[in-house]
């Protein structure tokens, strides 16, 4: 078959060979160009993520001395112990709320998928993902903090992270259950076990890995998040007195955006410290939950 | 009450949240809706008015002399921003997530993937004081003087440079927020496509480039369009990089690529304390009132992105 069309190539005209040398040498010329281009967007890439990381390395290490961690801030000096604690305490509330609701909505959506509550759960959750973070912070301004009368508080910060959190879990916890083998569920049925025994003891225990991803998700975004904490948990220089409403919280990632408008040097050392914090907490959970996964496989 | 019914009641709290969004920020507003009417939209000015003078009743509202609201400036802020974010993050998306697929070998192919995926993890307003730190300086000094040298003759393009907080150092911030999510997403779907498609390509004597930009590309132009959408729909939301770097503009259109801007998002964090200035409580309202526009314009993006992402599964269930 192929035979005649070689022959006909090799012994065609100067001219047509010409031809196709010509539009061989620009089909390669558009090949590394293509590549260069393609090669250039990675670097670029790579370039501002360690740009990123670099800088805030280099100044947030700079600014990391034991005051930050001993004193509370005092006006936009002293340290970031009220800062850290206030983070700490509004990421617990957050998962502590979020993960059983969040779990819950995954396992019904996964297990029972073929339900149109199942699919209206999914669709939701797909919509609540895409709604900006400071429109749940102002939903949860007037709702908690101006009609409940809750003030800037704990509660309140938590509950607005919380519904932002919700379907980041339900997705992760939904993927990571329908991984799982049917046979699994159908030889625990065989079995004589309850469905709540066949979930938790048998699919949730084999999906724990992924379900942990989702938890761990909902903690990065919970210490990275600012937008939703401006009009829920407001700020303050004291460490947290224990109240669960009416009582304002300060948070690391307020400290990045206030501090850094300030002319002072210890103000501006600061917003670079909690950042650094801020940064390497979010990482470093990245990083295991990206363990968590390749080790399973 | 059985494990399955315990189950969609306790899982109930999802839908219910989305729903409780909409209907609390509608009906907060809605005073603000009535006396805005579609003006809201159109209007250019966002003005408190006469805080110091007593609020006169307008048909049952009360309202302080003066007080208009408008956020055509913030619809076009906002819409300038994202456009600029997409006109970057596209081409750049797509090329990196070529080279990670096909021309990184498998070892650190991994890692590199990592890193982009990494980049996603940052939170906003480390991406803010990256911005107001570094990339402000950086436009301010060497980029726009340049720019406005060189493109001078384009209309938008000339003097004056402003300070390097404006229009184009949002759109440079927010474009490497979600220039991950696209090469994330385009990197897994080229990695998904079947190896006799490839074989098929070259065996017709395409070069590796070619196999990829002529043949595997087009067949994957809804997951890069849902992607795309799903990034302006971030895009659109961002709130805290885009309160850093834009330069805060009230009441302004950019005259040029460089001048201050302001979004939607970024209004309603840094206006809450002055509008509670306002004694009659309509200014908050119509923040709230941004904040439901706000709302339904992503609505609307992110369920075109999931129906389109959805669109390209279901084919490639069939094996299309």
């Amino acid at each position: 078959m192929s035979a005649p069309v070689i022959t006909a190539h090799h012994h065609g005209l100067g001219l047509r060979a010409n031809a196709d040398a010509e539009r061989l040498r620009r089909r390669q010329w558009f090949s590394a160009i293509g590549w260069t281009l393609c090669g250039a967007s990675l670097t670029l890439l790579g370039g501002a993520m360690l740009s990123i990381l670099g800088m805030v390395l280099v100044r947030g290490i700079g600014a990391l001395t034991p005051t930050v961690f001993t004193e509370v801030t005092q006006g936009t000096g002293g340290g970031l112990l009220n800062a850290i604690e206030g983070t700490a305490v509004i990421a617990a509330g957050t998962v502590v709320l979020a993960v059983p609701f969040g779990i819950a909505a995954g396992i019904y959506v996964s297990e029972y998928r073929w339900t149109a509550w199942a699919r209206c759960i999914r669709f939701l959750s797909d919509v609540l993902v895409g709604v900006p973070s400071i429109v749940l912070g102002y939903f949860g301004y007037i709702t908690m903090v101006e009609w409940l009368g809750w003030h800037f508080s704990v509660a309140a910060a938590s509950i607005t992270l919380a519904v932002l959190c919700l379907p980041y879990i339900c997705r992760t916890t939904e993927l990571a259950l329908r991984e799982v083998a049917p046979e699994l569920r159908e030889a625990g049925f065989a079995l004589g076990a309850s469905p709540a025994r066949v979930t938790f003891s048998l699919v949730l225990r084999a999906a724990l890995p992924g379900v942990v991803t989702g938890v761990l998700l909902a903690l990065a975004i919970s210490v990275g998040e600012t937008a939703p904490l401006l009009y829920t948990a407001g700020w303050s220089g004291y460490l947290w007195n224990g109240q669960l409403v009416r009582s304002p919280i300060g948070y690391l990632t307020y400290v990045i955006w206030a501090f850094i408008n300030e002319p002072f040097a210890a103000a501006n050392a600061l917003a670079y410290a909690a950042a650094f914090l801020t940064t390497a907490f979010v990482l470093l959970i990245s990083l295991a939950s990206r363990l968590l996964l390749t080790r399973r496989r | 009450m059985n494990f399955r019914t315990v189950l969609a009641t306790v899982g109930g709290i999802v839908p219910a949240s989305m729903i409780a969004v909409v209907v609390f920020l509608t009906t907060y507003a809605w005073p603000a809706i009535e006396y805005n009417g579609v003006g809201f939209l159109g209007g250019m000015h966002w003005n408190l008015g006469n805080l110091y003078a007593d609020p006169i009743d307008l048909s049952g509202v009360q309202i302080l002399p003066g007080a208009s609201y408008g956020i055509f400036f913030l619809i076009v802020g906002t819409l300038l921003t994202t456009l600029i974010a997409l006109l970057i993050a596209v081409p750049v998306g797509v090329g990196a997530a070529i080279f990670l697929a096909e021309a990184v070998p498998p070892g650190p192919r991994v890692w590199l993937s990592f890193l982009v995926e990494l980049l996603a993890a940052i939170p906003s307003v480390v991406f803010g004081l990256w911005g107001y730190a570094a990339i402000v300086p950086l436009m301010a000094q060497h980029v726009f003087p340049a720019m406005a040298h060189a493109l001078g003759w384009l209309p938008g393009f000339g003097e004056p440079i402003g300070s390097g907080f404006g229009l184009l150092t949002s759109g440079i911030v927010l474009s490497l927020m979600i220039v991950p999510l696209i090469a994330a997403t385009l990197r897994d779907a080229i990695d998904s496509q079947p190896a006799a498609v490839r074989e098929a390509a070259q065996a017709l004597g395409a070069t590796r480039f070619e196999t990829v930009w002529r043949v595997l590309l087009p067949g994957l132009r809804s997951v890069l369009i849902g992607a795309c959408v799903l990034a302006t729909g971030r895009a659109l939301g961002e709130t805290m990089a885009v309160l850093m770097v834009s330069g805060n503009a009230l009441n302004t259109l950019p005259q040029t690529i460089y001048a201050p801007v302001s979004t939607m998002a970024a209004f309603i964090a840094s206006q809450l304390d002055s509008a509670l200035q306002d004694p009659t409580g309509l200014a908050v309202r119509s923040l709230a009132e941004v904040a439901l526009v706000l709302c339904i314009i992503s609505i609307i993006v992110n369920v075109c992105a999931r129906l389109l992402l959805a669109g390209f599964g279901a084919r490639e269930r069939r094996g299309l």
